[in-house]
């Protein structure tokens, strides 16, 4: 009797087996058809594959993804036949979506973000023929285009302008992780403000990560309650921790005047709690344009293999967001401006790391 | 007697059939074509040569993190530290890799016994509170996971670097990596590490089945008294267990240390290897046998998964929902156990 039971439910197993594995031997066969006939149509493809925040992070990663989806239309393209994304959720899901974009015959990827940097590397060196792009550093390699951004440059005038706005004369700083790429927000934005007033204190801080926004709140409230009054993140998706810190004291004192100033992307929808907006204004780096410019450049054929593209203030890959009108007065924006000015022009040299910050502050 | 060996192989592959099957459910449910999504895995992680190669890479971590946690609970401990001791071993092979010269015979094999002690060691530290004091392993295990994750963190940065990111890749004569097995699987990160990882696995086997240690330690996970009464020294059957499977988590580190990444990066969170290993263990029943089986399921979900969003659209919160849910059924095979029993007591 026993055995009959199982004998039973071994066949039921058995035939559930044979009719999924029935279907999957045509579904698959009709993929292979899809994929042959976009190998041989002569549309451009391109795919992004962003690091662990993921492409609703509210900051880079969707940025890029923003900036795709921008180019795609435009090109009269859908989601998943043209272009498209891969998430990856750590650090050893780079290389697979990376190679499985290339496989599906996808003529431009772009590494968003420097976790990436190791994997595009490896990566193009595998596929010559296929382009890449990556963002936020360098790789060296005939068919990768890098792309950068003078974030020192754009973190300078967000330190001159907090610098103008803070009563309290401190400021905070919270970094994602402490690395090259970050540094260079951490020692623009500590040059800009004391660029206007040498006394001014900057109180920085790293996450650890891009990802926990619990960790980036924790912090927050700390240096809020040390009177810090504006906070400037370079965090991604940690940052959201931020605001959500700064509506809650916004929400329970009204009065109190606490700021937050965003990254990335214009991040004033992420400030909105009731009449109020705590997002005093953004650094935003025009991640959606480069995007944009080099998939473009690819489709022309003219793809920039092999370079390194700097985007920053001249060109407005880097900017200052000036949606909060009631907290950017006019002497800010003209302060700002004016600094802008002057790095435009070379007469200023922001720096870039924390050992140039100590020359540059030495020589104000 | 015949029905007992039927039932440990069943259990494990009807909850993994529930879980695809809620799964499939929950795909319907939120309107995308389950069939579809699962051709998708299954392409994912054995489409070609390369998934496969990829599939295999993932799965010999695992491999040695469900042995670790296998072995430890055939003592009756829970060795949730699994996951530091991954990162502590991989720290250690790192190191050795990088920080020395020496030809391959000595280079290799010493990054591995040096990861491998690491880990035990990480191991030893719960398994001696537990034996001298008392202190629940599990407690002391997860606080472990978290001094290794920040400490390896601070040794990258100050020591092994001058503040960068990650560390530099380990010397090609400490290197697990294989351009034949790369070069098969057109350049997946397949590297010979499965070899060690599968001779582990006969390792373990041998010493639960087949040697006096072996019998202590499962005597002493049985009943611990017992085994007292018996004359066996509890303490150091504690120690023991927790010292060889925290060398089986260290030796998983070492396999993406010296074989998947061939360096080691500054990592804001857990690599989840060593967590994923607590479910291996659990679904392989704790034999070896079994976890190797596992490993090699988990594995295939963990690369296939990668595929659903871009091939099925299945975004990839879904995906996670489901693979949670085999996680689920595959935890709770007592309940399907209970079941089974039940069913059987009514049919007699």
């Amino acid at each position: 009797m026993k055995n009959r039971t199982f004998i039973l439910l071994f066949a039921i197993m058995a035939s559930v087996a044979v009719v999924l594995s029935a279907c999957g031997g045509n579904e698959s066969s009709n993929k292979d058809n899809a994929a042959a006939n976009k190998s041989e149509s002569e549309d451009y493809s391109v795919a992004i594959v962003t690091d662990e925040g993921g492409v609703d992070d509210k900051s880079f990663n969707q940025s890029s993804w923003e900036g795709l989806k921008a180019w795609g239309e435009e090109q009269g393209l859908s989601k998943g036949n043209g272009f498209d994304y891969a998430q990856s959720s750590d650090e050893s899901d780079y290389l697979p979506n990376l190679t499985r974009l290339t496989r599906d015959g996808y003529n431009l990827i772009f590494g968003v973000g420097f976790l990436l940097q190791d994997a595009v590397t490896k990566v193009a060196e595998q596929n010559p023929d296929t382009n890449y792009a990556i963002i936020d550093t360098v790789v060296e390699a005939p068919n990768v285009a890098s792309i950068t951004f003078a974030e020192h440059e754009g973190s300078f005038l967000a330190g001159v302008a907090a610098a103008m706005k803070t009563k309290t004369d401190k400021l905070g700083f919270i970094g994602g992780v402490d690395s090259d790429l970050i540094n260079k927000f951490e020692a623009g934005f500590e040059a800009g403000a004391k660029s206007v007033n040498p006394d001014i204190e900057v109180d920085i801080q790293y996450v650890g990560n891009f990802s926990s926004a619990a960790d980036g709140k924790l912090i927050a409230t700390r240096m809020y309650e040390n009177d810090t009054d504006i906070i400037y993140h370079a965090a991604g998706a940690a940052g959201n921790g931020v605001f959500a810190q700064a509506k809650d004291l916004k929400q329970n004192d009204p009065d109190r005047e606490i700021w937050v100033i965003g990254v990335d992307r214009d991040q004033h929808e992420e400030g909105k709690i009731g009449e109020h907006n705590v997002t005093f204004t953004s650094m935003v780096k025009r991640v959606d344009l480069s995007v944009q410019e080099v998939s473009d450049m690819g489709a022309k054929d003219a793809f920039p293999g092999g370079e390194v593209l700097e985007f920053g203030l001249v060109d407005d890959g880097v900017s200052l967001a000036k949606t909060n009108e009631e907290a950017m007065s006019d002497d800010i924006i003209s302060a700002v401006d004016e600094w802008k000015e002057k790095i435009t022009n070379g007469d200023v040299t922001v720096p870039k790391t924390r050992d140039e910050l100590k020359e540059f502050e030495e020589s104000l | 007697m015949h029905s007992n060996k039927w039932f440990n192989i069943l259990v494990p592959i009807i909850s993994v059939i529930i879980g695809l099957l809620s799964g499939a459910i929950i795909m319907l449910v939120s309107g995308y074509n389950p069939i579809q999504g699962y051709v998708a895995l299954f392409n994912g992680a054995f489409g070609d040569l390369y998934f496969f190669g990829e599939t295999i890479r993932q799965t010999t971590p695992y491999i040695l993190t469900g042995l670790a946690i296998a072995f430890a609970f055939r003592a009756g401990l829970f060795n949730i530290g699994a996951e530091g001791q991954v990162i502590v071993g991989w720290l250690a092979a790192v190191w050795i890799g990088t920080s020395m010269e020496a030809p391959m015979y000595i280079h290799l094999p010493l990054a591995l016994f040096v990861a491998a002690l690491a880990g035990a060691f990480w191991g030893f530290i719960p398994g001696l509170l537990k034996a001298r004091l008392g202190v629940h392993e599990v407690i002391v295990t997860i606080m472990m996971n978290y001094i290794a994750l920040y400490s390896a963190n601070a040794i990258i940065r100050r020591v092994l670097t001058d503040s960068a990111d990650k560390t530099e890749t380990i010397a090609s004569s400490a290197s697990l990596a294989s351009e034949w097995l790369e070069g098969l699987t057109y350049f997946s990160r397949m590297h010979y590490g499965i070899m060690i990882a599968l001779f582990a696995a006969v390792i373990m086997w041998f010493i639960i089945e087949r040697t006096n240690i072996g019998y202590e330690l499962k005597s002493v996970g049985y009943n611990q008294h017992a085994s007292k009464y018996a004359g066996m020294s509890v303490k150091r059957n504690i120690v023991l267990a927790m010292v060889i499977s925290g060398a089986f988590a260290g030796l998983a580190g070492s396999m993406e240390g010296l074989g998947t990444y061939g360096n080691m990066t500054v990592s804001s969170g857990f690599s989840n290897i060593g967590f994923d290993g607590i479910a291996v263990a659990l679904l392989g029943a704790n034999t070896a046998i079994g976890v190797v089986l596992a490993a090699f399921l988990f594995g295939a979900l963990k690369v296939g998964a990668l595929n659903m969003p871009t091939h099925a659209g299945v975004p990839n919160e879904l995906v996670d929902i489901i693979i949670a849910l085999i996680i689920f059924f595959v935890a709770s095979s007592y309940i399907i156990r209970w079941i089974i029993l039940r069913f059987k007591k009514e049919e007699k």
